[in-house]
């Protein structure tokens, strides 16, 4: 061979492109495998590259050397620029651009006419084996793990030869056409979406297989345009050939259609390598898997049954034991059934499982399902601040797997420490009993002061002198509350003292004793979540925990009682047991309204806390407070009736009213109290949000409508000062006993850890054996 | 860390066993097959006392001269058994208890997948696997 000189930019990209080839490092390539993908890659007939490798010397050796490859490089280069192949032009074709190979980044290059042609050409020589169309999102879907490096670096090479392309951003706006050809080099651009033209999806379907074919030399390349898979779901034959393809093209077996189809996903993996999530589900595709989700189960927030996603799975005619596999990756909360994202997530790997693209072995991120009721409840209330509770919740799910029972105990804990998320879902599965909710509604009831200073003095008192008066209803209330949020519950105690409204508590002492009868109403639930794991009902919980725990109620009578109410009664002003009346009937009235109960105490306190966080919520809800207390005036004894008009009020006022609270009307007041608790947690700590919110927005504007009148008659500002003090007092004890639970829960980890640590230290020395 | 887990039907024939590869594994499945015997005794001595309070875990089943065997049932009876390295003096029960919770969850989750035939082999869930082969003693 003659000597090869290369200009730096050869030298470095021949290099790079030779360490790509050169997987085992031996510093040999044969000529099998990347070699020929490349080559392949370079669109060039076969012809053109069988003759490349004799020139030089590769045939005579048996394996690419690195001068071998080297001089074949430039060889392609030459090919490509049209010049005949022969030996003495190596050296005598100068300024000869940089060989191009058909990989993501050559897309725009194959773009052009000619490249065109001989992808075309190519195509045609391998078989069909090219790669899957383009836009299938393979770009996007590249990065594959092991081939992200090395096409990455090769593409990087090749941009500053082709500046057109770079691969990893092939222009989305690449000739449809085009993606036929040039995708099944290049994989499309990194963005196109899978969804990518449709018309061209059926021709694909053999580059797709093709296509498959190489991809599954790289597997867990992007997902091969789940596109063609989709149309194609029900019959298979392509895809089952692709697939008894996909294992021999996993060999490496010199043919060409291995070859070829490596090259192509050598070129897919290079355009994918880069930064488009393989696995992302396009919207096209989303869609998609949830009209076929809806075909097995019309509710969208239901499950699938494990017999049904097998059965409807098995159409796809993959082998049972990849089903399985996917089963296992995409299952992810490990219940025996698939929710909506966790049926998208096990369609999208099926789609790329036909279309050839190996299965992963741990499920991709960006096809987690969602974290799930926790968060979503949490969401419902839309509560920033709790944030940070949220996560937790969020973080159980993943543990579920492990054990349930660990699941089971975060949720406890994280109940007890978001009390705002609390509020805004049903919430997770509670395994201990309610004591630790109604630990948790005392809690937030000494707690919530400082949330909702206003509102919630104004409702609580109401809540919580009824929670105590009645038992049942208490522990209604404060499961609800729990379930609701913490601080609804705890928003009651602080509320009456706080707001030192006489007439509120009053009312709520009024009110509770008739509803000690009625067990308190669970808290409606915000929307209709999984049955199983994630969400738990609260409302069935507490309904069932009021009934059976006097403990629990027991714990919520001691808030109580800082409520002066009944000696508030005689002082109060005037314009308070208005107030009171109607916070207290609105808490009282449902759960929901527990929420409100921020607003009143907002609403009471706007004047004063002119600063304070007041929701819009707590605005909204003290307007319907003021609805709510004008029509409530009675007094306690009425208190249920009150609620039960409250509860009218407030459903008229709340979009998202729960039944049960209407029902609960008549009901005690425990259910009211809460969403009003609610609310005053969410005020200062987080934003619990929600249907109760809704609810507290609804009947706290009215409150807050009703009562900014009323405190002003009185020389709110002494009294605002008063009760602001109470209520940040209240706060604070709220917040000193939030601080010590979660002081118990950082030990409890911590002890966890350090056992853990001990166990890792023990099996330790066995590792070594 | 386990020499060989395996995992016995009610019907008693073997859905999963593994041992680390060593010269003579069969000696192993001897192990099992025959400490089944130990199983289904203990099992029988439970049961008539308290059906619903049986614990699943067996506790060791048997000690030999090199390995030790522990044993456990789940409430289907479905049975788990190990066997350990009797110079792992460092493993205790507590250990093993763990170890089979985690066999038992991952047993688990294996039913859970609507394609997995109760009765068949276990032999397609890799999360099953990967988790005995944590267990696995690592064969240096």
């Amino acid at each position: 061979m003659e000597g090869l000189t290369l200009s730096d930019a050869e030298q470095k990209y021949y290099s790079d492109l030779f360490s790509y080839c050169d997987i085992e490092s031996t510093k040999k390539v044969a000529a099998n495998g990347r070699v020929l993908e490349l080559f392949r890659a370079a669109q060039l007939p076969n012809d053109v590259v069988l003759q490349i490798m004799e020139l030089c010397g590769a045939t005579r050796l048996g394996y690419f050397g690195r001068s071998q490859f080297y001089i074949a490089l430039k060889l392609v280069a030459v090919a490509q620029s049209g010049f005949p192949l022969r030996v003495e032009s190596i050296n005598t074709v100068k300024d000869l651009p940089l060989p191009r190979f058909v990989a993501s980044k050559n897309e725009q290059e194959s773009r052009h006419a000619a490249s065109y042609s001989s992808d075309s050409e190519n195509q045609g020589s391998y078989s069909g084996v090219i790669p899957p169309p383009p836009g299938r999102g393979q770009v996007k879907k590249g990065s594959v793990s092991h081939d992200a490096v090395q096409p990455r670096t090769s593409a990087d090479q090749q941009e500053p030869a082709s500046p057109v392309v770079s691969p990893q951003q092939s222009p989305p706006t690449s000739p449809h056409t085009w993606r036929k050809h040039s995708r099944h080099p290049s994989g499309g651009n990194s963005e196109r979406p899978l969804a990518g033209p449709g018309p061209f999806w059926s021709p694909f379907g053999e580059a797709q297989s093709g296509s498959s074919a190489g991809d599954a030399v790289w597997s867990g390349h992007s997902p091969p345009p789940p596109q063609e898979t989709w149309v194609s779901f029900a019959d298979t034959p392509p895809t089952s050939t692709l697939l008894t393809m996909h294992p021999a093209s996993v060999q490496d077996q010199t043919t060409v259609r291995t070859v070829a189809s490596a090259t192509t996903a050598n070129e897919i993996r290079r355009q994918s390598s880069s930064y488009d999530d393989p696995w992302k589900i396009t919207d096209e595709q989303r869609q998609y898997y949830v009209n076929q989700f809806k075909t097995i189960q019309p509710d969208l927030n239901g499950f699938i049954p494990g017999s049904a996603a097998k059965e409807f799975f098995t159409k796809s005619k993959l082998p049972i034991l990849e089903l399985s596999h996917i089963w296992e990756l995409s299952d992810f909360d490990k219940d025996g059934a698939l929710t909506l994202d966790e049926f998208c997530a096990a369609f999208h790997l099926v789609v790329a499982r036909k279309n050839g693209y190996d299965l992963p072995e741990k499920l991709p991120e960006s096809l987690m399902p969602k974290l799930i009721d926790l968060e979503d409840s949490a969401d419902v209330g839309d509560q920033p601040g709790e944030v940070g509770y949220s996560g937790s919740p969020a973080e159980a799910p993943p543990s579920k797997s492990p054990s349930m029972p660990s699941l089971n105990q975060t949720w406890p804990e994280l109940n007890q420490s978001s009390e705002d998320t609390a509020i805004v879902h049903p919430v997770p599965i509670r395994m201990t009993p309610s004591k630790i909710h109604m630990q948790e509604m005392e809690l937030k009831r000494t707690g919530s002061d400082h949330t909702n200073p206003t509102s919630p003095l104004l409702v609580k008192p109401s809540d919580l002198s009824e929670e105590s008066k009645i038992n049942s209803s208490v522990k209604f209330a404060s499961g609800n509350t729990v379930a609701d949020g913490y601080s609804s519950s705890d928003s009651f105690t602080s509320d009456p003292e706080q707001i030192g409204n006489n007439v509120t508590h009053q009312r709520s002492h009024s009110g509770t004793s008739p509803d000690n009868t009625a067990p308190p109403p669970p808290p409606p639930r915000p929307q209709p979540s999984h049955s199983r794991s994630s969400s738990l009902d609260m409302n069935r919980t507490f309904a069932v925990t009021t009934g059976q725990q006097q403990a629990g109620v027991v714990a919520h009578p001691p808030a109580v009682p800082p409520r002066p109410q009944p000696s508030q009664a005689p002082g109060p002003v005037v314009h308070r047991p208005v107030d009171a009346d109607g916070l207290i009937t609105h808490t009282s009235t449902s759960p929901q309204q527990i929420p409100e109960q921020p607003n009143f105490a907002d609403f009471s306190q706007f004047e004063v806390f002119a600063a304070s966080n007041v929701n819009e919520e707590q605005d909204d809800e003290a307007e319907k407070h003021p609805e709510v207390l004008p029509v409530e005036k009675a007094s306690d004894p009425a208190s249920s009736l009150r609620v039960a008009k409250t509860d009218s009020k407030i459903e008229e006022k709340t979009a998202a009213s729960v039944p049960a609270n209407v029902s609960k009307g008549t009901t005690p007041l425990a259910p009211p109290p809460k969403p009003v608790r609610r609310r005053l947690k969410s005020e200062d700590e987080l934003r619990p949000e929600v249907d109760e919110h809704t609810q507290k927005t609804g009947v706290l504007a009215a409150v807050l409508a009703s009562q900014p009148s009323i405190p002003r008659s009185v020389g709110k500002d002494k009294k605002a000062i008063q009760a602001s003090i109470r209520r940040n007092k209240e706060t604070n004890t709220v917040l000193a006993r939030l601080n010590s639970e979660l002081q118990q829960q950082l030990k409890d980890v911590l002890e966890e850890r350090i056992s853990l640590e001990v166990q890792l230290e023990q099996l330790r020395p066995f590792s070594h054996l | 860390m386990a020499v060989c887990v395996a995992v016995i039907a009610k019907e008693n024939y073997p859905l999963y066993i593994r041992s680390i590869p060593t010269e003579n594994e069969l000696k192993f499945h001897y192990m099992v097959h025959t400490s089944l015997d130990v199983v289904d005794e203990k099992i029988s001595a439970m049961g008539k006392a308290l059906v619903d309070q049986r614990e699943l875990y067996l506790g060791l089943l048997y000690p030999t001269e090199d390995y030790k065997v522990y044993g456990y049932v789940t409430n289907s009876k479905v049975k788990f058994v190990m066997v350990v390295d009797s110079s792992n003096t460092a493993l205790r029960d507590n250990e093993i208890r763990s170890m089979f919770r985690k066999l038992h969850n991952s047993y688990t989750d294996v039913m859970c997948n609507p394609f997995y035939n109760p009765g068949d082999r276990i032999q397609s869930s890799r999360a099953f696997d990967s988790m005995v082969t944590s267990m696995m003693i690592q064969v240096c």
